[in-house]
C-alpha cells in the first residue's frame, strides 16, 4: 500500500511541471521586443514618480491577528466536531462555553473598535 | 456502481498483475499511476476551465442583453477561449524592470498549483475520486488557502501600485472569510462524524443531503458566501477590481503568465462549486443518471448561480466587506456550530 500523500507530492510536482512547461512553450514561440516603456509599471500612461515599496498601512493587520485566533480555535474545533453526535451533551455544553469566551473576546474587539477599517 | 469507475479500477489491476510479472518494481508503476492520474486531472480541470469562461462570456451576455461570442467556433462562439489561449500564449511576456524578478516569476506556480492540488479528492463518482485522503475536509482548507500566498508575491513582486493594493485586499478578505468557511465545514463534520470526503459523501446516500437536514442550511449559506468570497468573484472582487485598480495583483503580467493566474481562478471556482456539492448536495448521490453525471449537473449549477451573482450585484466596498465577516458571517458561523452541536447533541447523529 502506498502512502495516500504521496499523491499530494506527485499532483504538486506535476503542476509545476505543467507551468514551467507552458511557460517555456511560450517562450519559444511568443515575440521579445522589449523597450523602456514597456518595462515601466503601469500607472495608466502617467510615468511613475515613486517605487511601490513604501511604508505604507497595512490596515488589515489587527484582522490578522484575529485570523490567527480563530483559526487556531477551528482547529479545536473538529476533533469535538467528528466526536459531539457519540459525546451528546456534555460535549456540547463544553463547547459552548470555549465559544462563548471566544465571543466574549470578538465582541470586545468590536467594541474597541477593532473591526473598523479606516 | 458505474461502469467507468469500475473498469478503471480493473485496469489498474490488471496492468499491476502484468507489471509484477516482468518482476519490475511496484513502486514504480504506483508512481506512473500517479502521473497518470495527475495528468488526467490537468487536463480535466484545462478543459473545464476553458468550457467555464466560454460559460461565463454566454451568461455575462445573456444577462446583459448581449450574445456574448459568436463568430469563433460555430455559432455559439464554442471556440473562443481556445482561440484567445492560443493568443495568450504568443504574446509577449513582460517583466517590469524595477519588478522583483524571482517573486514575481515564481508567484503564478503558487496560485496555480495548490489549486491543481485540491482536484485530488473531488469525489465524481462512488470510486471515481484520486485519493480520499485521511484529512479530508482539513486537506482542502490546509492547501486551497494557499493561493493567496501566491496574490500577495505577484502584488508585491511587481513594484505597482495597483499590484500592491489588490494584494493586500486579497489577504485581508481571504483571512477573514476563512473563518467563516471553516466554521461552515465544521458543521458538517458534526453530521458526518468524520472529516473524510467518502464518510461525509456516503453520510447522505439516498437523497439525505445535507442540506435538507436542519441546521446545516445555514451553513451551506455561509459556506457560499465565504467561498465567492475566497474565489474573489463580484461582488467580493476587491482584488481584482478592474474599475478602480484595473486589474489588482495581475496588473503587471502578461502573455502566458496572466493566463495562468486566469486559469487558477477559473478551476477553484470550480473547485468550490464542485466541494459545495460534496458537502451540502450528496456530491454524486441522484436516481437514474450515473454519478458522474449527477456531480457535474450539480456542480453547474452552482457555478450557474455564482457566475449569476456575479454579474447581478455591484462590487462591495473593502470597509464593508471586511466589516460584513466579522461583525455578521463569524459570530452567524458560531452560532452554526452551536445550533448544529445542539442538534447532534440532543438527538445524536444517524
Amino acid at each position: 500500500m502506498e502512502n495516500q500523500y504521496a499523491y499530494v507530492v506527485v499532483f504538486g510536482a506535476v503542476g509545476i511541471c505543467f507551468v514551467a512547461l507552458t511557460l517555456t512553450l511560450a517562450r519559444l514561440i511568443r515575440p521579445n521586443r522589449p523597450s523602456k516603456t514597456k518595462s515601466a509599471p503601469y500607472e495608466c500612461g502617467i510615468d511613475p514618480r515613486e517605487d511601490a515599496w513604501q511604508q505604507f498601512n497595512v490596515r488589515y493587520y489587527v484582522f490578522a491577528l484575529l485570523f490567527v485566533l480563530f483559526d487556531v480555535e477551528a482547529a479545536y474545533m473538529y476533533p469535538w466536531a467528528i466526536r459531539v453526535g457519540k459525546l451528546g451533551m456534555f460535549a456540547f455544553v463544553e463547547m459552548a462555553i470555549f465559544v462563548g469566551i471566544l465571543a466574549f473576546g470578538l465582541g470586545y474587539a468590536w467594541r474597541k473598535g477593532a473591526l473598523r477599517w479606516e | 456502481m458505474s461502469g467507468l469507475p469500475a473498469a478503471a479500477s480493473g485496469l489498474h489491476s490488471s496492468l499491476l498483475t502484468w507489471w509484477a510479472d516482468r518482476g519490475l518494481p511496484p513502486w514504480v508503476f504506483d508512481a506512473i499511476w500517479m502521473v497518470l492520474m495527475a495528468a488526467i486531472v490537468t487536463v480535466f480541470v484545462l478543459l473545464t476551465v476553458l468550457f467555464l469562461v466560454w460559460v461565463e462570456r454566454k451568461i455575462s451576455g445573456d444577462i446583459q442583453s448581449r450574445v456574448g461570442p459568436n463568430r469563433t467556433g460555430g455559432r455559439f462562439g464554442l471556440l473562443q477561449t481556445a482561440a484567445d489561449a492560443l493568443k495568450l500564449l504568443t504574446k509577449e511576456d513582460i517583466i517590469p524592470e524595477c519588478a522583483d524578478r524571482p517573486i514575481f516569476v515564481l508567484a503564478p506556480f503558487l496560485v496555480f498549483v495548490p489549486v491543481l492540488v485540491v482536484f485530488l479528492i473531488v469525489p465524481f463518482g462512488e470510486h471515481w475520486i484520486v485519493k480520499d485522503l485521511n484529512l479530508g475536509v482539513l486537506f482542502v482548507v490546509a492547501v486551497s488557502a494557499l493561493p493567496v500566498i501566491g496574490i500577495f508575491m505577484a502584488g508585491w513582486g511587481s513594484n505597482n501600485k495597483w499590484a500592491l493594493l489588490g494584494a493586500v485586499r486579497a489577504v485581508g478578505q481571504a483571512i477573514s472569510y476563512e473563518i467563516p468557511l471553516i466554521l461552515a465545514l465544521v458543521c458538517v463534520v458534526v453530521f458526518a462524524g468524520s472529516i473524510r470526503i467518502g464518510d461525509i459523501v456516503s453520510a447522505q446516500r439516498d437523497g439525505h443531503w445535507f442540506i435538507t437536514r436542519f441546521p446545516l442550511q445555514i451553513a451551506f449559506l455561509l459556506y457560499f458566501v465565504a467561498a465567492m468570497a475566497e474565489v474573489n468573484r463580484v461582488p467580493f472582487d476587491l482584488p481584482e477590481a478592474e474599475s478602480e485598480l484595473v486589474a489588482g495583483y495581475h496588473v503587471e503580467y502578461s502573455g502566458m503568465r496572466f493566463a495562468l493566474f486566469f486559469l487558477a481562478e477559473f478551476a477553484h471556482l470550480f473547485f468550490v462549486a464542485a466541494f459545495c456539492t460534496t458537502l451540502f448536495l450528496g456530491a454524486w448521490d441522484g436516481p437514474w443518471l450515473p454519478p458522474a453525471l449527477w456531480f457535474l449537473i450539480k456542480t453547474y449549477a452552482v457555478i450557474l448561480v455564482i457566475m449569476w451573482v456575479r454579474w447581478t450585484i455591484p462590487r462591495l466596498r473593502i470597509d464593508q466587506v471586511m466589516g460584513f465577516a466579522w461583525k455578521c458571517l463569524v459570530p452567524i458561523g458560531l452560532l452554526a456550530v452551536l445550533a448544529t452541536g445542539l442538534v447532534a447533541a440532543v438527538w445524536g447523529v444517524p
